[in-house]
């Protein structure tokens, strides 16, 4: 036990020294929280627009000024004639152009329809089709406003339950908190164990009386909790900035996390004892955990929509399991019942990390 | 103390080992000397447990390395070619963790390490990485030496270090080995230093050259052994190597070691050099270790 608190105690001044490590520790949550939250977001807002008002009546600047009203547009230029729309595009200075016939108000008035213009410059396509869409959906209504329509035979009226507001950041936060404790959890103790075979000092740790098993829990147990205290910052960072939601069980919550550090951990472990220096360490949890992470987790891309033999990849990355998990304890309030598929899977997958390792480390040298 | 039996091992198409046999008493210093690749390193950490050789057995203390390892293991210190010590905790947090990682503590073993901890106290706070060569050396082998082994094994521990930091590392040894009576097993490319152990492995390509005392060792020598000295001594060198009855030619430092076939007379030699315009001297020197491996390598 005292030998095991040595190794614990060693472990910390490594990481406390190290400016390097402190910094990835610790400052890297708190900037790609904060990046991820306010400079990714997939909401529009201020669309850039120019209107052609060819009608210039009183119905068609009541339209206008409903679209402007709106917040998600900004008029940026009015136009003359219709050569001036392609030019302000090329310019780029705005994103949609609106033309509005000449006969609108009495179009309107006859037909009970009209037919108005939109241009958009689809060389951002989702941004095309969103502002696109939030036009059409202000036209709708304008038309229902003004009883141009009498009754429309569906209405859609949605709701956007779990996140009402389809704020982005509810989804980044859990995916940046998966990030980050793979990150410290795989990484970071990979790197420290192979730094130990770099300098030599793995030699005598070996020729040394201290069980694997100690050595493997002394190189764990200070990156768990860290990374436990990550997982802190970054909730705590969700809570208070972004105004996430916290509908599910804390305990649970803290249970599932803890069970994420320990899949990550027996990753990074098992990495190290493969690679033989720092450097392969490094590219090893770099190339084989961050990036499938990122791009196969559902963090950024949706799995829904990725081709069929990379949605059957995805199952073995872990942390796609662990953002269902932590969504639906977040979002959803759902308690163990609905999230033990996930939950078993990582378990099993740290087991097998777990027994993987026990097999792989060596007590003597290739 | 250390049984060697025809130990062979093999890195995918390297043979590092050839078939090695020693036998190593207790008490001894025992120096294991050979040039950069010669299987030192290897031999090394198959006594210390962390290799299992191809073929052969070795016992430390009549323990199998390879099925008593743990046991072998709490017995023995060890220091790496490398200075293996954690370059930014300090000297005192260093030993600390050593001490506790063989389950001991530093005051309980401080006698044996007392004459060398001495020399690092003034230091104690210092970071390894900020220490000089001699004095990380010194650190290391008071971590291998904190919890009492009967075995010591040291790989390179004076290379890269300062001639008189050198000396003082040996001094402790010899120290060490009289005191407490711990076996040493040292590896070293120094020449100078092979005279300072008790007996000495010549080992060249995996194989052991030739095992004696340094004294004996030298005695192996076969020929007349000459000293010359030469206004260029480069030069000189390359002429003697293309002259006929010439056994043997060796830069030494400031001089060439130089053997004659039997045919050859040293008085033919100098008119040969006065011939070349050197102006030179030439004497008679008894051989040491070095000269003894230059010609015991010459003949593999």
């Amino acid at each position: 036990m005292r030998t095991f608190l040595a190794f614990i105690k060693k472990e910390f001044k490594h990481i406390f020294r190290d400016k390097r490590t402190l910094l990835i520790l610790f400052g890297m949550p708190i900037v790609q929280v904060l990046l991820f939250g306010f400079a990714i977001t997939t909401e529009i807002k201020d669309g850039k627009m120019a209107v052609l008002d060819l009608a210039k009546n009183r119905m068609s600047q009541q339209y206008i000024s409903k679209i402007t009203s709106s917040g998600y547009f900004i008029l940026e230029e009015n136009l003359k004639n219709y050569s001036q729309i392609e030019k302000s595009f090329k310019r780029g200075t705005i994103k949609i152009a609106l033309v509005i016939p000449e006969k609108f108000a009495e179009n309107l008035g006859n037909n009970n329809s009209s037919i108005v213009q939109v241009i958009a410059d689809a060389s951002d396509p989702n941004m095309a089709n969103m502002l696109t869409s939030y036009l059409s959906g202000i036209s709708n209504s304008f038309a229902i406003e003004n009883r141009l329509v009498p009754k429309i035979p569906i209405k859609i009226e949605s709701k956007m339950l779990y996140n009402t507001e389809n704020k982005s950041v509810f989804m980044f936060v859990p995916g940046v908190m998966t990030i980050i404790l793979m990150l410290v959890s795989a990484m970071m103790t990979s790197i420290t164990v192979a730094r130990e075979k770099e300098i030599g000092t793995m030699e005598i740790l070996l020729v040394s009386p201290l069980k694997p098993a100690i050595i493997i829990i002394g190189k764990v147990l200070p990156y768990l909790v860290l990374s436990l205290i990550n997982a802190f910052t970054i909730l705590m960072l969700g809570f208070l900035v972004f105004g996430m939601p916290m509908e599910g069980s804390r305990i649970l919550l803290f249970l599932e996390i803890l069970l994420f550090i320990v899949t990550s951990l027996s990753l990074g472990i098992l990495i190290s004892t493969i690679a033989q220096t720092q450097q392969t360490a490094m590219m090893m949890s770099l190339m084989g955990l961050m990036l499938p992470t990122i791009l196969l987790s559902g963090f950024i891309f949706p799995i829904e929509s990725m081709p069929r033999i990379l949605q059957i990849l995805s199952n073995v990355i872990p942390a796609k399991w662990f953002i269902i998990i932590i969504k639906s304890i977040m979002l959803k309030g759902v308690g163990i019942r609905v999230v033990w598929k996930e939950t078993l899977i990582l378990t099993g997958t740290s087991l097998l990390f777990i027994l993987m390792t026990i097999k792989k480390f060596k007590i003597r040298m290739e | 103390m250390i049984e060697i039996k025809n130990i062979s091992k093999s890195y995918k198409e390297v043979k590092a080992l050839d078939n090695i046999s020693l036998n190593i008493e207790e008490g001894r210093l025992f120096g294991l000397i050979g040039p950069d690749g010669a299987g030192k390193t290897t031999l090394f950490r198959i006594l210390t447990t962390l290799l299992i050789p191809n073929r052969g057995t070795a016992t430390l203390m009549n323990l199998d390395t390879v099925t008593d390892y743990k046991k072998i293991r709490r017995q023995i210190g060890y220091m790496p070619g490398r200075f293996s010590l954690y370059t930014d905790l300090s000297v005192q947090e260093n030993l600390e963790f050593f001490a506790k990682v063989f389950n001991t503590t530093i005051e309980s073993n401080f006698e044996m390490i007392r004459d060398i901890y001495v020399l690092l106290e003034p230091f104690k706070k210092r970071k390894a990485r900020d220490l000089s060569g001699g004095m990380k050396q010194k650190l290391a082998l008071c971590c291998a030496l904190i919890h009492k082994p009967k075995i010591l094994f040291l790989d390179e521990p004076t290379f890269g270090v300062d001639p008189v930091s050198r000396k003082e590392f040996w001094d402790n040894l010899k120290k060490l080995q009289k005191t407490d009576n711990i076996t040493t097993v040292v590896s070293t490319p120094y020449m100078d230093e092979a005279a300072l152990c008790n007996e000495v492995a010549l080992i060249q390509k995996g194989k052991i050259l030739a095992v004696d005392t340094p004294g004996n060792i030298s005695k192996r020598f076969t020929h007349k052994l000459f000293e010359i000295k030469t206004n260029n001594n480069y030069k000189a060198l390359l002429l003697l190597r293309k002259m006929d009855g010439i056994n043997s030619a060796f830069m030494f430092g400031n001089s060439i070691h130089l053997t004659l076939n039997n045919s050859k007379k040293v008085t033919q030699l100098s008119t040969e050099l006065t011939a070349n315009s050197f102006k030179f001297s030439i004497k008679n020197i008894e051989p040491n270790i070095e000269d003894t491996f230059m010609e015991l390598m010459q003949k593999e």
